[in-house]
């Protein structure tokens, strides 16, 4: 069963329709690519996934589970929408660390606010402290950042800060880990240990949607590619069959951009 | 009474007295404007709009007019238009003074806080909603302190100014330090004819203004640690 079904989803910003009838599924332990040009929706997909937008139409099924309905407006509560968004991770373009906290407690603030909820903390504090913290430095060692634990995000590079951003979300262990461009705001020498960061996970079959510009990263990566363009999924299939064989004129016009440039 | 040695600590004595009157209304003015103005922000950004256009029209008037003809009007009117003052001796100049500061200061305030909260990247809210924190964990845990460290030097500015705003208040003869300094040129206390205790009473604020700035200075470099 796939872990993702998305479904004739549809968004409006007032009088332009910026998602069109989207529906894709994902199974667990594949990467999805998303790639399109400027301002075919990219970002507003995964911002429906994330619920920082509301659709205006379709459906969001995780593990069978119905996380949106359009025809039910009672799943989009907002004290449901809270733990729905667990089952989603972003990261996004300009990192958007919480500047004010060290790199290791970025990681595990959101971490210790969830574990606060739960009945036994006050019994078992200094335990379940101690669990997420080295958690999240495993996490950070993980991402090659075993020695910037202590920095603040002013104190690290582009590259540093995204890949804290990546621990962060995984921290929470979402089902399906999102990547809004990770690269984009990056000097072109800091992308490739990002990307190295990514491939790693994809490697240990982390579920992950992923909007690149980055094409022959998205072809190396993805088990899935989706082409975008005007809202529309115009093109998905297998990354050989979308970058070697497109089908549609669109296709191939947006990747001879990157081909020949 | 001629020599200054004598003088000295007769005028000493009523500069005291005068500047504890300029440190209530300073006090009194911060107490209630810091406040007031977090309520007057929030409203002018509310997205009901008669409301934020209210209090954005409220903000221009009390800005674009000079506090020294708000403290005339707010000592006066009640008295032109009921006939009689409600402002009665120096309790009544107080409290007159003080609605006048904090109304006054407050708009100035609920600029800055606008700055302030406006500021504070829209990511920054969006990357605690992906972690799952309620909009209170959020405001408390992550916008708050951005908030407070882009609000800090400006309001530093403002209260500085307002340490020496207050002698405005003379205008409705309240007896604040100016007024007191000045009540020897006329004549107190056998001493008359003296301009040196108005010049005196620079040294009060200078003194005051200088611990706020050590101290405002201490705020801002303890939020140095992040940007
Ligand atoms: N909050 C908003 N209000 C109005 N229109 C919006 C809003 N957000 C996005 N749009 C519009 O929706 C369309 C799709 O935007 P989106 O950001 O999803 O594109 P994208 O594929 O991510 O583009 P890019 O590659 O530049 O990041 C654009 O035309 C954009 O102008
Ligand atoms: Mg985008």
């Amino acid at each position: 069963m796939a872990i993702l079904e998305v479904e004739h989803l549809h968004k409006n910003f007032e009088n332009t329709e910026v998602l069109k009838d989207i529906s894709f599924s994902l199974e667990k332990g594949q990467v999805l690519s998303i790639i399109g040009s400027s301002g075919s929706g990219k970002t507003t997909l995964l911002r429906c996934l994330n619920f920082l937008e509301k659709p205006g139409g379709g459906r969001i099924r995780v593990n069978g589970e119905t996380l949106f309905d359009a025809e039910d407006p009672g799943s989009m509560q907002e004290s449901e929408i809270r733990k729905k968004r667990l089952h989603f991770g972003l990261v996004f373009q300009s990192f958007n660390l919480f500047p004010q906290y060290t790199a290791l407690e970025n990681v595990m603030l959101a971490k210790e606010l969830l574990a606060k909820a739960q009945p036994d903390y006050k019994a078992r504090k200094k335990e379940i402290h101690a669990e997420i913290e080295s958690e999240a430095k495993s996490l950070l060692k993980q991402m090659g950042l075993a020695d910037r634990m202590t920095n603040y995000p002013h104190q690290l590079s582009g590259g540093q800060c995204q890949r804290v951003a990546i621990a962060r979300a995984l921290a929470l262990k979402p089902d399906i880990l999102c990547f809004d461009e990770p690269t984009s705001a990056l000097d072109p020498e800091l992308t490739g240990e990002v990307l190295k960061v990514i491939k790693g996970l994809a490697d240990q079959e982390t579920t992950m949607i992923i909007v690149t510009h980055e094409m022959a990263f998205a072809r190396d990566v993805s088990s899935h590619v989706l082409f975008m363009d005007d809202g529309c999924i115009l093109e998905q299939g297998t990354p050989s069959e979308v970058f070697e064989h497109p089908k549609e004129e669109r296709t191939k016009q947006f990747l001879s951009r990157f081909t020949n440039g | 009474m001629e020599l200054i040695t004598e003088q000295f600590p007769i005028v000493i004595h009523s500069l005291n007295i005068g500047f504890i009157q300029t440190l209530k209304l300073f006090f009194v003015t911060l107490l209630g404007a810091v406040p007031l103005g977090l309520l007057i922000a929030f409203g002018s950004m509310s997205k009901f709009r008669p409301l934020s256009y209210l209090m954005k029209v409220i903000v221009w008037i009390i800005r674009g007019t000079p506090l020294m003809i708000q403290l005339l009007i707010i000592y006066y009117f009640p008295g032109l238009v009921f006939g009689n003052s409600i402002w009665i001796g120096e309790t009544g100049r107080f409290v007159a003074a003080s609605v006048g500061f904090i109304f006054n200061y407050a708009c100035y305030f609920s600029e800055i806080y606008r700055g302030g909260i406006q500021g504070v990247p829209k990511g920054q809210e969006e990357a605690g909603l992906v972690l799952g924190m309620t909009k209170s964990q959020i405001f408390f845990k992550v916008t708050l302190l951005q908030m407070i460290k882009r609000i800090v030097p400006p309001m530093s500015n403002e209260i500085i100014t307002l340490v020496k705003d207050t002698s405005l208040a003379r205008i409705i003869a309240l007896q604040e330090i100016i007024w007191a300094g000045q009540s020897f040129l006329k004549g107190s206390q056998g001493i008359a004819g003296q301009i040196w205790p108005l010049f005196f009473t620079a040294v009060y604020y200078l003194i005051f203004n200088g611990v706020l700035t050590v101290l405002l200075g201490r705020l801002e470099k303890k939020l140095d640690y992040f940007r």
